[in-house]
């Protein structure tokens, strides 16, 4: 099955010290590492702050914009790994993996597969 | 092969069979078909052909084989009605399910093992800790149970649509989630199995502590939980914190009879008549606790019984065996620190070593503010200031208590006892 793994945390009012930083690049680094090894690793990439975040919303046929995130909340998305798992253990023993693990949360997501109609096939799997 | 009975004791009958029996096609079912509603069904279909055909041609000679093969056939039936509809969608997922139900019939019915496999995954799937607690309840004893939903709604005094509702989003995220169908691994397996014990230690209580509520499905709550712990060991055996779960469970059901007056109100431990207890459930239950603690790997759910075992051993209640009750306190409370299990502990010091030491204890617990909000502090402690004859203080706490119970038979008991200190107080001489 495949997951996403929603890294969510607090997001720093300033920019972390260097050596910080350094050491958590090089934590997600291994993770990153660990999970193409084994073939899970599907997709992953961090996100910029919320404060560049922009949400649209269509209503009656206009398209509405708002700056800032769809929610204000404590803990913020920051990043998150696309994975296939074997089934939710594995996925949870993934997320327990996360460095953000640690000072956030992670929200495991299975990717729901959109049925196609019959004759569109829509995907490479066809 | 029992031949014709009549009818209402033919129907009881297979009621009673087909729960103790239906775990196990339900468990084969969900295995094959990785789908809990379409092998629900197929049993549901089997227990009708039963109550046709049992009470007319008798119960088979192994009900449980003729359960699963009936709800197989079902199974298929039902398949081939979905698939007239989709024709066209999975043919061959279908046909690859259709011929792996063909194969349970090729598994010899008795192959013990195997049935013994389904069902231990049933649990630790239902018991999983990614489902909500009250869903995991839910789902355990309407999977593994074979309580109806009604049955479930009524003893957990909720709404019949509420419950299902909670069954149905429970089986749904078991599927899209991909929570596997599975005995965890080794290195899973201690954290996961102590999740399935919370679950059927919650589901004891849920029949054996409230007083409201039907008193019949509560017991049948509580035998439930009972039954399917037995399950669990049979299928775990030698587990010594599932033995020490058990002989909770015996322990205080054992004491069931007791600790309930005739107009239902609830009769306190010492005040219980003790030629109720249930022997037979007592003897099991001690036997059981000795086992597990032979295997010398003791934890909350053993130590806890052996305290139950005191208290049951004990032939009235200045018999009971303090000290010893209180180093098991001390015990549990290295394992499963609490602040109720503090509490206990000084209740048993009281007892052991006289009130003034326990209630020390209590002072401590009281002043650290945690259990502010819980009536037994305050009636504990009302209780040990009483025996101090400390009347003014004992009347504060008891009315402390009063205000935080909303139990009808506990608050009738603390308003004897108020009134208790409340004249000793007014007799008392006062200073000066």
């Amino acid at each position: 099955m495949q997951y996403a793994l929603l890294i969510y945390g607090h997001e720093p009012s300033e920019a972390a010290p260097e050596d910080l930083m350094a050491a958590e690049f090089r934590e997600y680094g291994a993770f990153t590492a660990f999970l193409r090894a084994r073939g899970a690793m599907l997709a992953g990439e961090a996100l910029e702050p919320t404060s560049t975040a922009t949400t649209v919303r269509v209503v009656d046929g206009k398209t509405l914009t708002t700056d800032g995130p769809f929610a204000e909340t404590k803990e913020a998305l920051g990043g998150f790994y696309l994975v296939e798992a074997t089934d939710l253990d594995e996925a949870i023993r993934f997320a327990a993996m996360i460095p953000g693990a640690r000072r956030g949360s992670i929200e495991i997501r299975p990717i729901f597969n959109v049925p196609y109609p019959s004759g569109d096939t829509g995907s490479s799997q066809g | 092969m029992a031949g014709p009975v009549p009818l209402a004791s033919a129907h009881q009958l297979v009621d009673r069979l087909f729960r103790e029996e239906q775990g196990r096609a339900v468990a084969t079912l969900i295995r094959v078909l990785g789908d809990f509603d379409l092998a629900e069904e197929a049993v549901q279909d089997a227990f009708i052909a039963a109550l046709e055909t049992w009470p007319v041609r008798g119960v088979p000679h192994n009900p449980g084989a003729w359960i699963t093969a009936t709800a197989r056939n079902r199974a298929i039936d039902r398949l081939r009605r979905r698939r007239r509809l989709t024709e066209k969608i999975d043919r061959l997922a279908r046909e690859a399910t259709e011929s792996a139900l063909r194969s349970i019939e090729a598994e010899p019915a008795e192959d013990a093992m195997h049935i013994a496999d389904d069902r231990l995954r049933l649990v630790f799937t239902c018991c999983h800790p990614a489902l909500a607690m009250d869903a995991r309840v839910a789902l355990t004893l309407r999977t593994l149970g074979g309580l109806t939903t009604p049955e479930i709604a009524r003893a957990f005094l909720l709404p019949e649509p509420t419950l299902a509702q909670r069954l149905v989003r429970a089986k749904r995220k078991i599927r899209a989630a991909g929570i596997p169908y599975r005995v965890p691994p080794p290195e899973l397996l201690a954290e996961r199995l102590d999740g399935v014990l919370h679950v059927l230690y919650l589901v004891f209580n849920e029949g054996y502590s409230a007083t409201s509520g039907d008193s019949l499905v509560r017991r049948e709550l509580s035998a439930e939980a009972i039954r399917l712990t037995r399950v669990v060991d049979q299928l775990l055996p030698g587990e010594p914190e599932v033995l020490g779960l058990l002989a909770l469970m015996l322990l205080h059901d054992a004491r069931r009879e007791a600790r309930v007056g005739t107009g239902g109100e609830l009769i306190l431990l010492d005040d219980q008549d003790r030629s109720r207890w249930d022997r037979e459930r007592i003897a099991e239950g001690q036997a059981l606790v000795r086992s597990a603690l032979e295997v010398g790997r003791p934890g909350p759910y053993q130590v806890q019984a052996a305290i139950a075992a005191l208290h049951d051993e004990a032939a009235t209640p200045v018999d009971t065996d303090w000290p010893q009750i209180a180093s098991l306190y001390r015990a549990l409370r290295a394992m499963a620190p609490s602040p109720v299990v503090e509490l206990n502990l000084a209740a048993a010091v009281a007892m052991a070593d006289g009130p003034a030491v326990g209630l020390a204890m209590m002072d401590g617990i009281a002043a650290s503010g945690d259990l502010e909000r819980y009536p037994y502090l305050h009636a504990a402690r009302a209780d040990l200031l009483r025996r101090l004859r400390r009347w003014s203080e004992a009347t504060t706490a008891y009315g402390r208590a009063l205000e935080l119970t909303n139990n009808g038979a506990e608050r009738a008991f603390l308003e004897r006892r108020l009134a208790e200190v409340a004249t000793a107080r007014g007799a008392e001489p006062r200073p000066n």
